[in-house]
């Protein structure tokens, strides 16, 4: 599979626009159907095409897993950061108006954050999820 | 309406079909990929409810990302199902006695669409409105998710936050203590 052209030729010409139709999908979720889980999903999958196609050891090299983990809890920071910041400029958790010039602009930077960190979240958390499941060798452990 | 009906009629015959295969099957690629079609199936049915956003997610996560994660889980696995359903009776009368409670209470229900159901009365003519003139945002889905259940999503958030991290600890204390538990990695590693 690792020496399939046509394999390897499709997943390198489709890597970028599947992430960019993810981001897509995650900051036109205010406008059209979409919004941070699906763009997350759509993301992660890109990297997963490539770890399929590449190997493991080679979409390590692209994402590392360390970066991964990183990304991972910072997605869960932002949407709790938003959170408290509104609390910080003195209204209750969570409540956008604050946050911009007036309340929809305000509204609109929130919702816009808020998505950003539940794609972050749910991309990175379904590319680790593929990760330690495929890194799983039985012969190789026994 | 009966183009509706047609295309409802067609998608609820291909999902009974898909499920009736699933029972059959005793093959994990084959249940995997099964589900995934059913997955697809249940997308084009949202869409032909109207719910856009809530295809868009069945359509990425469950048959996409799920069916993949599956495969990838594949490996821990038997490839084949265990036949251990010795009594066919007893759940087949639970089954058909649970579905049939089900069909008696679906006759209550609202018709699908329409205005006076009790849903659309209560708070969606004020999200309806609200979305417009306090949010600003077309998309009422991403306004009351982020917006207005702004606390349900973080939920959302952290619990898949919390389940990627226990799936990680639990597989990398595996890695780790391979030699103290031998025994039981060999019997998992004996049927792959």
């Amino acid at each position: 599979m690792y020496n399939n052209p046509i394999l390897r030729i499709c997943t390198k010409v489709l890597f970028a626009p599947i992430i960019l139709f993810g981001l897509y999908v995650q900051f036109h979720g205010d406008y059209g159907p979409g919004g941070g889980f699906q763009a997350g999903v759509i993301i992660a999958s890109a990297f997963i095409l490539h770890s399929l196609v590449f190997g493991l050891e080679e979409s390590k090299k692209l994402f590392p897993p360390k970066l991964n983990l990183f990304l991972l809890a910072l997605g869960a920071i932002i949407y709790g950061g938003v959170g408290v910041a509104s609390m910080i400029l003195g209204e209750p958790f969570l409540s956008y108006n604050v946050l911009g010039s007036d309340s929809k602009s305000g509204q609109h930077i929130g919702i816009l954050l808020v998505e950003f960190g539940v794609g972050l979240t749910v991309c990175n958390v379904m590319i680790s999820l593929f990760n330690s499941f495929a890194g799983y060798n039985p012969d190789k452990e026994s | 309406m009966t183009s509706e009906l047609i295309i409802n009629a067609f998608l609820v015959t291909l999902m009974m079909g898909i499920a009736i295969s699933l029972l059959k099957t005793r093959t994990v690629i084959f249940t995997v990929i099964l589900t995934s079609a059913y997955s697809l199936v249940a997308a084009l049915m949202f869409i032909s409810l109207d719910a856009v956003d809530v295809a868009f997610t069945e359509a990425s996560v469950g048959a996409g990302i799920s069916t993949i994660l599956f495969l990838a889980a594949m490996s821990y696995l038997p490839k084949e199902e265990e036949k251990n359903v010795t009594n066919n009776i007893l759940p087949a009368l639970s089954c058909i006695i649970l579905g049939s409670l089900l069909i008696w209470c679906s006759y209550d229900l609202p018709e699908i669409g329409i205005v006076s159901a009790p849903i659309h009365q209560h708070l969606v003519s004020d999200y309806l409105a609200g979305s417009q003139n306090d949010i600003g945002i077309p998309n009422v889905v991403t306004s009351i998710l982020a917006s207005y259940r702004g606390y349900d999503t973080f939920g959302e958030t952290v619990v898949i936050f919390t389940a990627g991290i226990a799936v990680l600890v639990l597989l990398q204390n595996n890695k780790k203590s391979k030699k103290s538990n031998n025994k039981s990695k060999k019997k998992i590693g004996k049927n792959v």
